[in-house]
């Protein structure tokens, strides 16, 4: 079997323009989900009003490739890599944090990451990148980055569940989730939720689940009813846009489940602001 | 829907006594951002007696770390989550702040100091900073530079479009949530 070559300046090129264009160009699914959510919100109210602020944001991040949000995250950078690629002149996560530096200082996107949880000091680079790899069968590498926000991201939550929960146990979980994040993190939300696993692998499930898309439902029947029974519960809250009321509190709900122990089941809540943000690539 | 009420900074009594929760606003003139960072340093000079790099007086802090500007006075600049300075800000408004710009909820704490130095707390569209971005006309840094996003600068704004969070009564729009 011959290996194939990827060169480590091609990774760091797809990273950068794949931060580009998730911070500055909203998702096609998230802008439907706003679409459909204004037309069904009630006419003169402020939660309509503000659903139509959020469209026109995202036209005007498009046109003057300006961020959505000027919290441009933390990058989390999804790898898929074959097992028959091998990386040339550098090293991926090398390559992988130069297409995130490059992104954000030609893109003018904040640097919103410190060096030490304690002492504060910022990178000036936006990097490190939190990079997670899957080693796959094949020649192929998939890229995805999600720059994700921070006052969603102070918002998620994991719980142990015992093994003998009920669906309804886990529909409580995710919407006291929501309940607890209230206006604070820029309603409407998208979950993503992790169920099964072990802790971390159920954290990392809740956050892969987000990329996605929110109007394709898990192919698991009983898993997409979950979903459905989570986002209709969050609803009937009655946050809504900036938490000014009315039926737009969680505009998706993405479950992604792996199997798990007789002991326990792992439930993990990604609490995403309405800027649900990544791309992807493949090489 | 109410109607919108056109507001300039500095704020003075009357209008602000005037303003009741869930309206709408949109305010115009000279606000300043500060966060987590800036409010540390600017309660640990209040603390220690020491001379603040801004008047605080009739003023309004916006919580908001900006973009770098590309083009223009600034770059996307939405509100970040005002809970996080909900400690610093009780010794702000008796330092003579009159009102806050930011998204979410306020503690307890926050809305009796609000109510007690008769000021007002504003929420404005989170999520939507490039939309905001066009609100600013002039950008200007004013104290703690090493804090890059987090230093606080002078912003002049035309109508910036806010809704009252909690007004002088200490009523909370988000108090039912």
């Amino acid at each position: 079997m011959k290996l194939r070559e990827i060169q480590a300046r091609t990774i760091e090129k797809t990273v950068k323009e794949l931060c580009i264009k998730a911070n500055t160009l909203l998702r096609e699914d998230v802008l439907q989900a706003f679409r459909a959510f204004f037309d069904k919100e009630e006419e003169n109210t402020l939660p309509k009003k503000m659903l139509k602020v959020l469209i026109e944001n995202s036209e005007i991040a498009e046109e003057k490739k300006l961020p959505l949000c000027q919290d441009t995250g933390m990058v989390a950078v999804f790898i898929e890599m074959g097992q028959d690629v091998h990386i040339l002149g550098g090293s991926l996560s090398g390559a992988i944090n130069s297409g995130v530096e490059e992104a954000y200082t030609e893109g003018y996107f904040r640097k919103s990451v410190v060096k030490d949880p304690l002492m504060r000091d910022n990178t000036g680079t936006n990097t490190p990148a939190v990079i997670h790899v899957d080693i796959t069968e094949g020649d192929k590498m998939s890229i995805s980055v999600m720059p994700k926000g921070f006052g969603s991201e102070n918002k998620g939550k994991i719980g142990m569940l015992n093994p003998t929960c009920t669906q309804d146990d886990i529909i409580d979980f995710c919407v006291e989730t929501v309940k607890k994040a209230g206006p604070d993190a820029c309603p409407p939300y998208i979950l993503g939720v992790g169920l099964g696993g072990t802790m971390d692998q159920c954290a990392l499930l809740s956050k892969k689940a987000l990329l996605r898309p929110i109007n394709e439902s898990n192919p698991e029947p009983h898993i997409a009813e979950l979903e459905e029974k989570i986002k209709e519960r969050s609803n009937a809250l009655g946050i809504g846009v900036m938490g000014l009321g009315g039926i737009s509190t969680v505009i998706g709900v993405n479950v992604k489940e792996a199997p798990t122990h007789i002991a326990g089941c792992p439930v993990a809540v990604s609490l995403c602001c309405h800027a649900l943000r990544s791309a992807s690539a493949e090489i | 829907m109410s109607k919108t009420k056109h507001m300039q900074t500095p704020l003075d009594k009357k209008a602000i006594n005037s303003l009741k929760a869930g309206e709408e606003v949109l305010l115009s003139g000279t606000i300043y951002t500060a966060r987590d960072q800036a409010h540390m340093r600017l309660s640990g000079l209040i603390t220690e007696g020491g001379k603040l790099p801004l008047e605080l007086t009739g003023q309004v802090i916006y919580y908001c770390g900006p973009a770098p500007a590309k083009t223009g006075p600034i770059g996307s600049c939405g509100p970040t989550t005002s809970g996080r300075m909900d400690p610093f800000t009780p010794m702000l408004l008796d330092a003579g702040l009159k009102g806050m710009i930011g998204k979410g909820r306020r503690s307890q704490e926050v809305a009796d100091a609000i109510k007690k130095n008769g000021a007002v707390y504003f929420i404005a569209p989170g999520g939507a900073g490039a939309y905001l971005r066009e609100k600013v006309i002039s950008c200007v840094t004013v104290a703690f530079e090493d804090l890059g996003p987090e230093a606080i600068y002078k912003l002049e704004v035309k109508d910036f479009p806010l809704v009252v969070g909690i007004d002088t009564e200490g009523k909370d729009i988000y108090s039912k949530l």
